[in-house]
Formats: C-alpha cells, sequence, structure tokens
C-alpha cells in the first residue's frame, strides 16, 4: 500500500463486513510515534481465527475478510520498529474487534499517512448505514467526525447523498486547514 | 466555516427527493474495493465516478457502489457496469482520468469504451 490510510480503508472493511454498526477509528500521532486504533462492535473473532489473520496465506471462502490486509498492516508497522496488536471476542461475548498498529514517523520505511480523508469519505459513501467515529490527534490539535452527530441532523436523509458527501468532505478540508493554521 | 447549519439545509432541500431516488436508477457502477483493488488504485476511482456520475447529472439513473474482490486481481482497479437489459460490462485497470472518461462516453453517450473493458486486456 502506498498510503497507510489505504490500509486503514482495508482494515476498516473488515469491521463492516463483521456487521458492526459503529467503528472507529483513531490516529493518534505524538511526537515520533504514530498510533492507529481501529475498533468495532461487530461480530468478532474465535481464538482459533484471531490465530491465523496474521498468516497470509490463511484464507478461505467462508472467512473472506482474512486475506493480505493485516498482513500488509502489520509489515507496514513492524518496518518502523512497531507493531500490531488484535484484541477479537467471538459469540457469545460478541464485543468485536480492536486493531491497534504502532508505528514509528521517523523511521525511514515509515509510509505516510496520505489523504486520510478521501478514506473516511469512501467509508461513509460505500456503507451509509453504519456508523464511523474518526479523531485524528496531532500535536498540533485534533479533527473528528461522528457520523451518528450528522444522522440526528439529517433525519432519514442518507449519508450517502452527493451533497451531504461534499459537504462532509468540505468539512474534514476546513477542520484540517484549521490544524495546519495553528 | 462549514456549520451544521448548513447541513440542515441540505437535508430540508434533499427530504422530498430522497423518495424518488429510490429505485429509479437502472444503471449500477460497482467498484471492486477489496484489499487487490484498494492497493492498485480503487479509492480515487471510487471518488471519480461518484463526482462525474453526480456533476453530471445521472445521479437520478446512475447508483455508484463498491464490493469486494471480483477475483480477477492482476486487473485491478476493476469497475463493472450493470445496465438494465444489456450485458454487464467489465472495465480493467482503471485510473480516475478513465472513469471520467467512462462516465462521459460509456454512462452519458451510451459507447462501451472497450479499449479499457476486460476483453481487450489480454
Amino acid at each position: 500500500m502506498k498510503e497507510l490510510s489505504l490500509n486503514i480503508l482495508d482494515i476498516t472493511e473488515n469491521s463492516v463486513k463483521a456487521g458492526a454498526t459503529l467503528t472507529e477509528i483513531s490516529i493518534i500521532e505524538s511526537g515520533d510515534t504514530l498510533t492507529l486504533t481501529i475498533k468495532d462492535d461487530g461480530c468478532g473473532m474465535s481464538d482459533e481465527v484471531l490465530k491465523t489473520v496474521e498468516n497470509p496465506f490463511y484464507t478461505t471462502r467462508t472467512t473472506r475478510k482474512v486475506g493480505l490486509g493485516i498482513p500488509l498492516l502489520k509489515m507496514a508497522a513492524e518496518q518502523t520498529g512497531g507493531e500490531v496488536k488484535i484484541i477479537s471476542s467471538a459469540a457469545p461475548d460478541n464485543h468485536g474487534t480492536t486493531v491497534t498498529a504502532q508505528f514509528y514517523k521517523n523511521h525511514l520505511d515509515f509510509t505516510p499517512l496520505g489523504d486520510i480523508k478521501e478514506t473516511v469519505i469512501t467509508l461513509i459513501q460505500g456503507h451509509p448505514d453504519t456508523d464511523f467515529l474518526f479523531i485524528h490527534q496531532t500535536d498540533a490539535g485534533e479533527v473528528k467526525l461522528d457520523t451518528r452527530e450528522l444522522r440526528v441532523i439529517l433525519e432519514g436523509v442518507p449519508l450517502d447523498t452527493y451533497e451531504v458527501i461534499v459537504w462532509i468532505k468540505e468539512y474534514l478540508n476546513e477542520q484540517y486547514q484549521l490544524l495546519v493554521n495553528i | 466555516m462549514k456549520s451544521l447549519a448548513e447541513l440542515q439545509a441540505i437535508k430540508d432541500k434533499m427530504k422530498d427527493k430522497v423518495v424518488i431516488r429510490e429505485g429509479a436508477s437502472s444503471t449500477r457502477v460497482v467498484v471492486g474495493m477489496a484489499t487487490c483493488g484498494i492497493a492498485a488504485g480503487a479509492r480515487p476511482v471510487l471518488s471519480a465516478f461518484v463526482e462525474a456520475v453526480n456533476e453530471g447529472g445521472l445521479a437520478q439513473s446512475v447508483t455508484v457502489s463498491q464490493t469486494g474482490c471480483v477475483g480477477l486481481c492482476q486487473y485491478e482497479p476493476i469497475v463493472e457496469v450493470y445496465e438494465a437489459g444489456k450485458d454487464k460490462v467489465t472495465y480493467v485497470k482503471m485510473t480516475a482520468d478513465k472513469a471520467k472518461e467512462v462516465v462521459e462516453k460509456h454512462l452519458k453517450g451510451g459507447k462501451v469504451v472497450t479499449e479499457y473493458t476486460v476483453a481487450n486486456c489480454e
């Protein structure tokens, strides 16, 4: 993946496929470190599946979400000296899955975050019926978008309505400009 | 500054239109967004389709959606176009520019851009 934001898009698609009603994406940048957390309330994975998700050669039709996604994220993190941790709990607990990845930004092999705004837009456009909470914190401040808040205002108008998508795009652009200007 | 009041205004404007839009689309554009598609550049392709379809006034007749792996990973980004009463058209190795061209020539003009289809890619 050329951008970390593409890994984030890819991994978050797994959460949606797992039936998540809310997926939280948080990116915390502090000094030299970038910590990415993708937390969902989907169906979760059993211990057996959890053991295999890091293996790129394990994939079956019934567990289609298992493939190259996690191995690529793991590679991106580990090549900077960081790591990936996955906590998941399947039925009967159904606490969903939390993927945490740590990166060291000053490492030569750090993949740039890239266009994270496009990733957020793509997720909302593709999955207008599920909710996303996006938080990006840097030393300069915070950008936040919660689709649950937008949904309250929209009163049934779908989130993937083009005018809404354009509004979200401009909203995120402005939030990021404020972050840079501080 | 983008305000929530602006979003409120969008809601008021769209509220009546929602009913009309549902089920009215006769053409579906589907972009493969699995790991293979994303890694090959599907995100800007999807974004280009969404923009070109809506800015081009095709929102009433065309829906743009995402799907998983189509099974031809080496040809990603892959885009499938389903039109009522016609054979499915599969575009391969797509880019944002090719997407705009497909919207213009195929979705608007009714002429399949054969040079980008899977049949022409061997």
